[in-house]
């Protein structure tokens, strides 16, 4: 080996997953959606606009888990695509006038420009690099929202206040629950989406770069497509979760959308299981309870509970949520058994 | 003119603090392969340590020395319990693992010192650097610690046992294990290592941005936009970036219209990822060559 070069035997970015492994069966997933439709029924406002976070953020993590758990590449600056997709929505509806519900599909329309225009000088990072640059995105974005030039439309470092819409039809439900079930709706599609999508031609070559980027190209895998695609995918998807969290909160301002988000976001994605669509529902209540409960026991102490909360993750169960779940399930299976 | 040369002047200053900070994060990744987003956190920590003493009535010099040894110690003991276990997992672990540290330390650092800004000390005073009104005699001190440094660095890795195994286990860690090196230990020495560089960045850059939690988050950023510029496998490169970049920002927020103090973050970042893609490996830096 001559001196300058370096031969590098790099260890996959993620480990990888079965596609069988990516979802919940139909039994369990039946159950889950139950839950998600009745309970809220039984609870206060409050708690309801705290579920639909839950909801939102879940989607922002599905978003991350398609790119890193599919195709093996991960961001660190979703919080970016989140705030373009907040602002998309925000602007359309109070400068436009335009409907909330129609102001996501364009919100994820010129996300998903974004996240494959952006995917294009990052095809030339992997790994450690990439996380960097997409570090840098989410940095910059409050900076670059806060600019004068568009103070106009983004109302600069105040925000924008958007307006909370009514149930339609004059049906007899608070907004706070009309807007849960929009999310949850807007959520199942995309969802059902995000798995047929993994499981399609175009999935199948996500798992293939993220498994073995020169074996996938050495079968006629268009590398860069596939791999920009994903990035677009996926900033699309967080991009609907944005507008869907700007109608939600009623407000969009830069400093909702530092690299706080984007790391709670990835640390959704770690504990919910790196590439088990499931898994995003469990990190995003994660990422939104936990910091609540931490904030009870001891002001300041949260960020602290949270470190202590992810380190024990990695070292347990270093799979999230689905090695929680697939020990369940092997206990459930040997209680049966005996 | 006058304006020219002190705002370059001023970047090279500013530089010599992304440099420092550049070179713990080459350290860590020369030892594991990874960028440690936890470094400027660990930097700010060690800060408060050193302020700490002062406010005991420790003298500058010694709580300087004191807080290298602790910063040293602390650094091998995180390597030892919390990144030695996660050494074969995934870069997604350890990138996980890293985000965990930076959220602990800055939590226990706000929960100890509280978030309000404190004054720290420069030893070398504020007072114009020879008479020159372009530099302060902190800036020239701390151009100064991050060239003696460098010099130190060099001298250690070129013409010490310690220095040349510990080259060795970066660059081919079998080998070099089956020529007797414990790789596993010159790993945690670089862990040390680069806390102690991280907290000499820090206590030198506490004068000019205040003492804080949050005061290492934008040098950090800064520290690696400069080490990717050098090269990540080059301490020399992040000495070099690390000027380069503290000049050229201060260069942009003047000349370029509209850049002024809000957009020079981004435009580190645009940098950044300019670099990235022109020339993956950096100025510095190696090729990496992939074996299939």
């Amino acid at each position: 080996m001559s001196a300058i070069e370096e031969v590098a035997n790099e260890a996959p970015a993620v480990e990888a997953v079965p596609k069988r492994a990516m979802t919940l069966g139909y039994g369990t997933s039946i159950v889950v959606l139950g839950l998600l439709v009745i309970a809220p029924m039984f609870m206060k406002n409050f708690i309801v606009f705290q579920l639909t976070m839950v909801l939102i953020y879940a989607l922002a993590v599905l978003a991350l888990n398609i790119l890193t758990g599919g195709s093996g590449q991960f961001s660190l600056g979703q919080s970016a695509f989140y705030a373009v997709g907040a602002y998309t929505s925000a602007i359309l509806m109070e400068h436009v006038g335009m409907n909330y519900a129609l102001t996501l599909p364009i919100a994820g329309i010129i996300c998903f420009g974004f996240g494959f225009l952006f995917g294009q000088p990052a095809l030339r990072l992997s790994g450690i690099y990439l996380a960097l640059a997409t570090f840098a995105l989410a940095v910059a974005m409050p900076q670059l929202l806060k600019l004068g030039v568009f103070e106009h439309w983004t109302g600069g470092v105040q925000g924008l206040v958007v307006t909370k819409p009514d149930a339609p039809f004059g049906l007899p439900i608070s907004q706070d629950r009309w807007l849960y079930y929009f999310t949850l709706v807007v959520s199942i599609a995309i969802y059902i989406f995000s798995i047929n999508l993994l499981k399609s031609r175009s999935g199948r070559a996500f798992m293939a770069i993220r498994d073995n980027e020169i074996a996938a190209s050495a079968m006629g895998i268009d590398v860069a497509l596939y791999k920009t695609l994903a990035f677009g995918v996926s900033a699309g998807i967080t991009g609907v979760a944005g507008g869907l969290g700007a109608i939600a909160v009623q407000f969009v301002a830069p400093d909702g959308y530092t690299i706080t988000l984007a790391i709670s976001l990835f640390l959704g994605m770690v504990v919910g299981g790196v590439g088990w669509l499931p898994g995003s529902i469990v990190g995003s209540a994660f990422i939104i309870f936990v910091p609540n409960i931490a904030e009870g026991i001891s002001k300041g102490l949260s960020g602290a509970v949270f470190g202590v909360l992810l380190f024990l993750v990695i070292f347990l169960v270093p799979h999230g949520a689905r090695q929680v779940a697939i020990v369940a399930q092997q206990l459930i299976g040997k209680l049966k058994k005996g | 003119m006058e304006l020219f040369i002190n705002q370059v002047l001023a970047g090279i200053a500013t530089g010599a603090i992304y440099a420092c900070m550049a070179l713990a994060v080459v350290m860590i990744y020369q030892a594991i392969d990874h960028l440690n987003f936890a470094q400027g956190e660990m930097a700010m920590f060690s800060t408060f340590i050193s302020w700490q003493l002062m406010q005991w009535g420790v003298p500058y010099w010694w709580a300087f020395l004191l807080t290298l040894a602790f910063s040293f110690a602390g650094g091998i003991l995180i390597e030892r319990l919390l990144f030695k276990p996660l050494a074969k997992a995934p870069i997604l672990t350890n990138v996980a693992g890293f985000i965990a540290l930076f959220a602990i330390v800055n939590s226990v650092a706000g929960l100890t010192w509280d978030f309000t800004i404190k004054q720290y000390p420069t030893p070398f005073g504020s007072s114009p650097f020879l008479g020159s009104q372009l530099i302060s005699t902190h800036q020239a001190g701390m151009i100064g610690v991050t060239i003696g440094l460098l010099i130190l660095l060099y001298l250690f890795f070129q013409f010490t046992r310690i220095g040349l195994a510990m080259r060795a286990a970066a660059s081919l860690p079998e080998s070099a294990r089956l020529v007797g090196i414990n790789t596993s230990w010159m790993i945690a020495l670089g862990w040390g290592m680069a806390t102690a560089i991280g907290a000499i960045a820090g206590m030198l850059i506490a004068p000019v941005v205040f003492l804080e939690p949050n005061m290492m988050g934008g040098v950090l950023i800064y520290g690696f936009a400069a080490a990717v510029l050098g090269g990540l496998t080059s301490p020399l490169g992040a000495v070099v970036g690390g000027f380069l970049v503290g000049v050229f920002e201060n260069l942009a927020g003047t000349y370029i219209p509209g850049v002024g103090n809000e957009l020079k973050l981004p435009i580190a970042l645009a940098l950044i990822i300019t670099v990235l893609v022109l020339k993956p490996a950096g100025l510095f830096g190696r090729p990496i060559v992939k074996r299939v």
